[in-house]
């Protein structure tokens, strides 16, 4: 059962083929066996599990199932979860189980599916690679010498070795759909507003959003019409209604206008990666869409502001993690200051340090404007540069990542890291929502290898192009359905 | 514009980050090269720009007046260090 | 030299909404500690402001209290430092944005001239908890409870030039905000605190002199007395050829001295940036026309109408429309009666008295409005004379009768007009008086009126004061003088 997409398996439910236990129960014992190594799981829940598909079952027998009710699928450990330790990926928060839900988690609960538990990610998010979790990196289930990608790295890797079917991440600057380029899933990171950011532990406020990352767009657009909403609890979420993600998944492509944005395509961009992108392409012209170059001038101003912008709201969003209400605390702090000092000092990790004093330095007296005032004309600009494009052409293409997954321990660098996220940063900047869908396999036999990423980029609540799009490349193509070696393996 | 060892410890207090000489000097080279990349933003002109602070630009919508969260008071305190009649506990504050 | 006083005011408004500025807590005063701080005052991971639509309606009501420029947009900040009672580790505040711009309040001057003091722009926050230093074993405890209470910092020009026009300033304040309802305006319970700003300077220079910012003063009587000391203590500084420090000092008011607050170790830097978990608040004109338009009459209007339409002086127009209550009460007690100056003179004679030397609120009064409208209302129909009426008062004050015609039937206190029963009275009297008699007829002419104030008496006691005493004294002058 492990390697049926979600809408295999809610087939698989409604025809009485397993019920949503035994799927459940079998899910639970691959995680159990396989992933000790890989490490995707910082917390899994088999109780809560089996009681929530137990549940469904009742659900179903009373006639009561809906589309989602049953299916197994996990949360990044960034969402919060009553009952249940929401880490974020931190020491500082081991010890945090959380006294609410987030909103997409009720959504999801509200739904009928089945939580197995919570996936690893970067410290807070902050990160590409996963290396950042105080509960050890991920390995890439293509290949245990690679990296999942980061921060949602747990959450990719799952759902690629076939631990989960779809698992929930976040996305502040890539996080949903580098990931999902380096394991060779599709991940979808919807409009800024599109989801509530309830319960979810901030990270960069104006950029974090939250989205679905599963085996097929199909899947992505069954899980994005659950989660998406107005949100009473969060003001930026938007009063818009969400329209059947799943109703235009067929519509045909003729006429669909792409562009390619120059700066995608240009120095640093692997060759095998450009190739597959190249080639996905020519997937799309086949299937009648026009293909033009456009240019997105400002893009690399994009890291640079983002990471200003970023930090500098982290800084202020973890400022709460004092000691005194929840989370670390250290031992016998000898003042107010001493307890401030040591207690955060011990509960964040490196990254997550450097972010800190990035974000407190540029917000700082005498350099707000030079760094945090310009950074938000940039993001203007950045912005801007995507609202042009899209008075050209429908979507945007180009690779998720310049690279495919690299070697853990191979970014000793930050900057070095930083700009790895090239291709997806400025998405966050502008708002607009991005996917990411497997075009290809590199370096390696089919199940080996390393999978890339092909991005597509759409206009603000473009949700439903960007899925159909990505839903016909998958119909075209069969990337989707590559599984990595350890995927294959069955109990 | 260069950072100094000074930027960095000051940063450091003021995000009440515990730091000694040697991570300081740590963090001093990485950020001293995260601005460095950062600085390419001064090469851009940006007269007249009005800063974003927020993609949507839309505004907020607000919250009827009304009483909705009941006293949770013991469960949220469950995940609290230190409390002592209902109380979260600090070192003594000077004033 | 003479020196000149310069003072700034930055007044924190709790606002009388139910709940808090960014949450669904309840903003209820005097509950157990941290019983009414939820998720999102506790600042726990992942939870989100929502703003509170009464907190902003009431910041754009006291806008227009004060003939303010409400801008269309305004933004809220972070204002990012440390401190046990600020759980998110920043105070989310309007620094560059307010939703109040600038404004005007008028003060009444001690020679009864009208002074503008300008307000240089008002905006929401959230306040702050409260740290409890009893003893928990060496350490403070942390009470969460007024975290997320939604305040309105007005700030204001260094306009005023005294401590007195500063406490006159501070109480027009809290008029407004009450008569509005935005405040309870107690600041017993830190409804309502102010910072003080001073500075002093050589009378004629225009540069302002270097200030001291003294913090959280929270009564009128304070605020007067802080600025004194503060005054006295810059001057004396400066004739001793010293300088004063900008510095912020604290007001102990059993000491009745400020002092300085130990200088932080390093300066704060608040690290001001728009909170990007709050859209800009954007108001339309039709939203600030209504409310404009039920905007309740203020303070200054009213106290222009009472001097205009109702032929008040203006220091008797000042005090009834200091309060509310008192304006209300007042109003009450004129509709009732239809006569604006008796109303006046009863509401600030009897009654005030009364209320003063009891300690009472004009809300609390045990003689309400529409007792002392009928009572007033019998003064001036003869009814009863005056000094009946004080019976009366009396009587409705203790509670002994429902109204001003109960207790002027129970006691009898009906004057007599009739001209007949009086002049029996007085026949009597003069009957009874034979040397009283006699003296007066002796006297010279001018020195009779003072003679006559014995007869007057004794006729007032015979007819247990109900006589009306214009009356008696015309017709016994008559008699007596029949007699000469």
């Amino acid at each position: 059962m492990h390697d049926k997409t979600l809408t295999e398996l809610a087939a698989g439910l409604a025809a009485g083929e397993f019920s949503s236990r035994e799927l459940t129960e079998s899910l639970l014992a691959r995680i159990e066996r396989l992933d000790g190594d890989l490490n995707s799981f910082i917390t899994v829940t088999p109780e809560q599990a089996l009681a929530a598909a137990d549940a469904a079952d009742a659900a179903r027998a009373r006639g009561e199932a809906g589309p989602l009710t049953g299916l197994p699928l996990a949360l990044k450990d960034i969402f919060c979860t009553t009952g249940v330790r929401t880490s974020a990926g931190s020491k500082m928060l081991d010890n945090f189980v959380a006294p609410y839900d987030a909103t997409v988690v009720e959504k999801l609960q509200a739904a009928g599916t089945v939580s197995l538990g919570k996936t690893n990610m970067d410290e807070f998010a902050m990160g590409s690679s996963n290396e950042n979790s105080f509960y050890g990196p991920v390995k890439n289930p293509w290949d245990g010498a690679a990296v999942p990608g980061g921060s949602s790295g747990g959450s990719a890797a799952a759902v690629a070795a076939g631990l989960v079917p779809a698992a929930m991440g976040t996305d502040t600057g890539g996080s949903i759909r580098q990931p999902a380029a380096f394991c060779g899933i599709t991940g979808l990171k919807p409009t800024y507003g599109r989801v509530s950011r309830y319960g979810i532990i901030a990270y960069a406020s104006s950029l974090d959003q939250a989205g679905p990352m599963a085996r097929t767009a199909a899947d992505c657009a069954h899980l994005l019409g659950a989660i998406a909403g107005h949100d009473l609890r969060d003001s930026t979420s938007v009063a818009r209604g969400v329209p059947d993600y799943t109703a235009e998944l067929e519509a045909p492509l003729s006429g669909l206008k792409i562009g390619l944005p120059k700066e995608y395509f240009g120095e640093g961009l692997d060759p095998d990666v450009e190739r597959a992108v190249r080639e996905a392409i020519r997937v799309y012209e086949s299937l009648g869409a026009t293909v033009r170059e456009v240019s997105l001038p400002h893009t690399h101003y994009a890291i640079p502001a983002y990471y200003v912008i970023a930090p500098a709201e982290a800084s202020s969003n973890l400022a709460r993690y004092d000691g005194v209400r929840f989370g670390h605390r250290c031992d016998a702090p000898a003042d107010l200051t001493d307890l401030y000092k040591r207690s955060r000092a011990e509960g964040f990790g490196e990254e997550v340090q450097r972010r800190i004093l990035m974000g407190t330095h540029t917000l700082s007296e005498g350099f707000f404007d030079a760094y945090y005032k310009k950074a938000q004309q940039v993001r203007r600009l950045i912005r801007q540069d995507f609202l042009d494009a899209f008075d050209e052409v429908d979507v945007l293409m180009g690779p998720a990542s310049p690279t495919p997954a690299f070697d853990l321990g191979a970014k000793k660098d930050p900057v070095s890291m930083y700009l790895q996220d090239i291709y997806t940063i400025a998405i966050n900047l502008a708002g607009i929502p991005g996917i990411s869908v497997p075009a290809g396999i590199v370096g390696g036999r089919p199940a080996e290898g390393r999978p890339v990423g092909l991005q597509i980029l759409g206009t603000h609540f473009a949700e439903a192009r960007l899925l159909n799009v990505a839903h016909q490349f998958q119909q075209a193509t069969d990337w989707h359905l590559r599984r990595p070696a350890l995927a294959e393996e069955s109990l | 514009m260069a950072l100094e060892h000074a930027d960095v410890l000051r940063a450091a207090h003021l995000a009440r980050l515990g730091l000694n000489d040697d991570e300081a000097a740590h963090y001093l080279d990485d950020l001293g090269r995260i601005l460095a990349m950062v600085d390419q933003l001064q090469t851009l002109d940006t007269e007249g720009v009005a800063p974003l602070a927020h993609p949507l630009e839309t505004t907020q919508r607000l919250r009827a007046d009304e009483v909705t969260e009941p006293d949770r008071r013991e469960t949220f305190q469950r995940c609290a260090p230190a409390v002592e009649q209902g109380l979260y506990l600090v070192p003594r504050v000077v004033e | 030299m003479q020196w000149e006083t310069v003072i700034g005011l930055e007044v924190h408004v709790q606002l009388a909404t139910r709940s808090k500025i960014f949450s669904g807590a309840s903003t209820a005063f005097g509950a157990e500690p941290n019983s009414q701080a939820c998720a999102v005052d506790l600042g726990m991971p992942g939870v989100l402001p929502v703003l509170n639509e009464a907190a902003v309606a009431m910041a754009v009501q006291f806008g227009l209290g004060i003939h303010a420029e409400i801008p269309e947009v305004s933004v809220f900040d972070r204002k990012n430092y440390f401190y046990p009672d600020l759980p998110k580790g920043y105070q989310t505040s309007q620094m560059y944005h307010p939703i109040v711009g600038p404004g005007e309040v008028e003060i009444t001057l001690d020679d009864g001239s009208i002074k503008a003091i300008r307000v240089h722009h008002a905006h929401l926050e959230e306040d702050a908890g409260k740290s409890l230093h009893e003893d928990f074993h060496g350490m403070t405890g942390i009470d969460l409870n007024r975290a997320g209470t939604p305040l309105l910092e007005i700030v204001s020009e260094p306009d005023m030039r005294s401590a007195k026009e500063a406490a006159a300033y501070l109480k027009a304040i809290h008029s407004i905000v009450t008569y509005l309802g935005i405040s309870d305006g107690n600041m017993a319970e830190g409804s309502m605190r102010c910072d003080v700003n001073v500075s002093v300077r050589p009378k004629g220079q225009e540069a302002f002199g270097t200030r001291a910012e003294i913090k959280n003063v929270n009564s009128f009587r304070f605020v007067e007395r802080a600025i004194a000391f503060e005054v006295e203590r810059q001057v004396e500084l400066l004739e001793d050829g010293g300088e004063v420090v900008q510095e912020t000092r604290l007001f102990d008011p059993e000491r009745d001295e400020t002092r300085s607050m130990r200088t932080k170790e390093q300066a704060n830097d608040y690290r001001y940036f728009p909170c990007p978990d709050l859209l800009p608040v954007m108001l339309d004109q039709a939203y600030v026309d209504h409310l404009r338009d039920n905007l309740p009459e203020l303070p200054a209007d009213k106290r222009a109408r009472f001097q205009k339409a109702l032929g008040l002086s203006a220091y008797d127009a000042g005090v009834l429309s200091a309060s509310r209550e008192m304006a209300e009460f007042f109003e009450q007690v004129k509709d009732v009666c239809g006569d604006a100056k008796q109303a006046a003179n009863w509401v600030q004679g009897e009654l005030a008295g009364a209320l003063n030397r009891e300690g009472l609120p004009i809300q609390n009064s045990p003689v309400s409005a529409p007792q002392l409208g009928e009572l007033v209302a019998r003064v001036i129909d003869d009814t009863i004379n005056g000094k009946a009426a004080k019976q009366v008062f009396q009587a409705l004050w203790n509670g002994e009768g429902g109204s001003a015609d109960e207790v002027i039937e129970a006691k009898g206190l009906k004057q007599v007009t009739d001209t007949g029963a009086i002049e029996a009275m007085i026949d009597q009297v003069i009957a009874d008086s034979p040397a009283q008699v006699a003296q007066y007829r002796d006297a010279e002419p001018d020195k009779r009126g003072k003679m006559i104030g014995y007869f007057v008496g004794q006729v007032m006691k015979a007819s247990r004061g109900t006589a009306n005493p214009q009356q008696v004294n015309g017709l016994l002058k008559e008699k007596l003088d029949a007699l000469c």
